[in-house]
């Protein structure tokens, strides 16, 4: 084993240059980005960066590391602003462009794109946000003021939401479907928080879709399918994101909404492993076929996938309790588990309070999830009880006994 | 060994209470909460998974440098 590459210069793929050097690896390590930037990271650009700072000061680029620490300290050679653009399995060779990278063993992390609006590309004011340079075009937007429409009401538009509202601007959330959040969280739940918008002042429209976003040169309004128009100087797309794979074509990897792996993320292919937003793999814990776009999960996948791609015969499966997080308003939204459940249990809290909120998750006679708002001492120790497989009348009684030792 | 925890980084996140859940809790107000300072060698490595997992960076984890006794006065 003398050559590792690692295509993908976000989080899981920091994470496995990093894992592949603190475990010895002492061969030629590439990291392959897509972006001119060194890794940085994700969850803080649709939070605190898109925030004005105190002294007016914008928030600096959160990068994990400097170059200094890839070049010197891990001996990376980095290929940044050079998406990959084939894999060769034949040949164990990644290509960028006309440039080929051989390999012995491959970690493919290369996260994912951003859908956008279609039809708006020659409109300005229209953003989405998934990269650096995306959520600086649109903390330079927000300085210049709104209104703002969120077209789509999932984590990322709720955060823009509130960051938007934080500066005072009138916001309003268009969500296409009856209740936001219905496949992070349930429907029923998407819609208790939801109220988290209403009470801060955020006007979230669901169940109607967009029809049209106009103006000229600059966008002006947003004109629904129900036929009402909002007025817009700002517009966001909150829609959702894509596995970045379509550079896969060909390659004789399996992609069916990402890459599909085994438990030890191995996608089948002599040295080629994935990890983060594009890895499709059966999880232990919960038995099926799943695909996260979590930091957690980058962050673990990254470190695993590069471990059993640099000694398969000893690779070991990943299993996890999916896990992420929120901030609204200064609210923080924690989830972990899955949401696909029988019954949904509030076990404190209710919909109408701004305490806190504990709801539990139950499939069969298993607990599968847990959703707190405003209780982060609760969290993980639901964790704790999905991972070693506790019963829903086993974790109804602990929370009993949390409820009672606060009382 | 010993740990730290950066208080100006840790926004209370509580990945490191999943990993090593008789170490770390986070408490009501979101603040950290170490359980204990010094570590048996079996709390290590779900301490050192911990450190490595934390999203905003805010754990360290140090060996304690045993300083020989001194004669007091």
């Amino acid at each position: 084993m003398e050559s590792l590459v690692v295509v993908g210069a976000s989080l899981a793929g920091l994470r496995a240059v990093e894992t592949a050097r603190k475990d010895g690896f002492t061969g030629r390590v590439t990291l392959i980005g897509a972006e001119k930037h060194l890794p940085y990271d994700r969850p803080p650009l649709s939070k605190a960066f898109l925030d004005r700072g105190e002294d007016e000061l914008a928030p600096p680029r959160p990068f994990y590391r400097d170059e200094r620490f890839f070049i010197e300290d891990l001996d990376v050679d980095l290929l940044l602003g050079s998406p990959a653009t084939a894999l060769d399995p034949a040949a164990k060779t990644v290509y960028i462009g006309n440039r080929g990278v051989a390999y012995d063993a491959v970690v493919l992390a290369t996260g994912s794109g951003a859908r956008r609006l279609p039809g708006t590309e020659l409109l300005s004011g229209v953003h989405a946000l998934r990269t650096l340079d995306d959520a600086e075009a649109l903390r330079d937007a927000l300085a210049d003021g709104g209104p703002v429409v969120v077209v789509g009401g999932g984590f990322i538009g709720s955060e823009i939401a509130s960051s938007a509202r934080k500066r005072g601007f009138d916001v309003t959330i268009v969500e296409a479907t009856p209740a936001p959040l219905a496949r992070a969280i349930g429907a029923d739940m998407g819609a208790a928080i939801a109220s988290l918008h209403y009470r801060n002042g955020t006007t979230l429209l669901c169940g109607t879709g967009v029809e049209a976003i106009e103006g000229g040169g600059h966008v002006e309004r947003v004109v629904l399918t129900d036929g009402r128009t909002l007025p817009a100087a700002i517009v966001v797309a909150g829609i959702g994101s894509v596995p970045a794979v379509e550079w896969l074509d060909g390659s004789g990897l399996t992609l069916d909404n990402g890459i599909v792996c085994d438990e030890t993320l191995w996608t089948g292919v002599e040295g080629v492993y994935a990890a983060g937003d594009v890895a499709r793999w059966p999880n232990p814990t919960f038995g099926s076929l799943q695909r996260m776009e979590n930091w957690t999960a980058a962050a673990e996948q990254g470190a695993r996938a590069v471990r059993n791609a640099l000694d398969p015969a000893r690779a070991q499966p990943y299993a996890t309790v999916p896990y992420y997080w929120s901030d609204w308003y200064g609210d923080r939204i924690q989830f972990v588990g899955v949401p696909d459940a029988d019954e949904v249990a509030w076990v404190e809290g209710a919909v109408d309070d701004d305490g806190r909120w504990v709801v539990l998750y139950r499939a069969g006679e298993r607990l599968v999830g847990a959703l707190t708002v405003r209780a982060p001492s609760e969290i993980m120790k639901y964790r704790g009880l999905i991972q070693r497989g506790a019963s829903w009348v086993d974790a109804l009684e602990f929370a009993t006994s949390r409820h009672r030792a606060r009382a | 060994m010993k740990i730290s925890v950066d208080y100006e980084k840790c926004t209370g996140l509580g990945i490191c209470e999943s990993l090593a859940p008789d170490v770390f809790e986070v408490d009501d107000s979101g603040a950290l909460v170490l359980l204990k300072e010094s570590l048996s060698d079996e709390e290590r490595e779900a301490v050192e998974a911990a450190v490595a997992a934390c999203p905003t960076e805010a754990l360290r984890l140090h060996s304690v440098v045993t300083t020989p006794s001194v004669a007091r006065p």
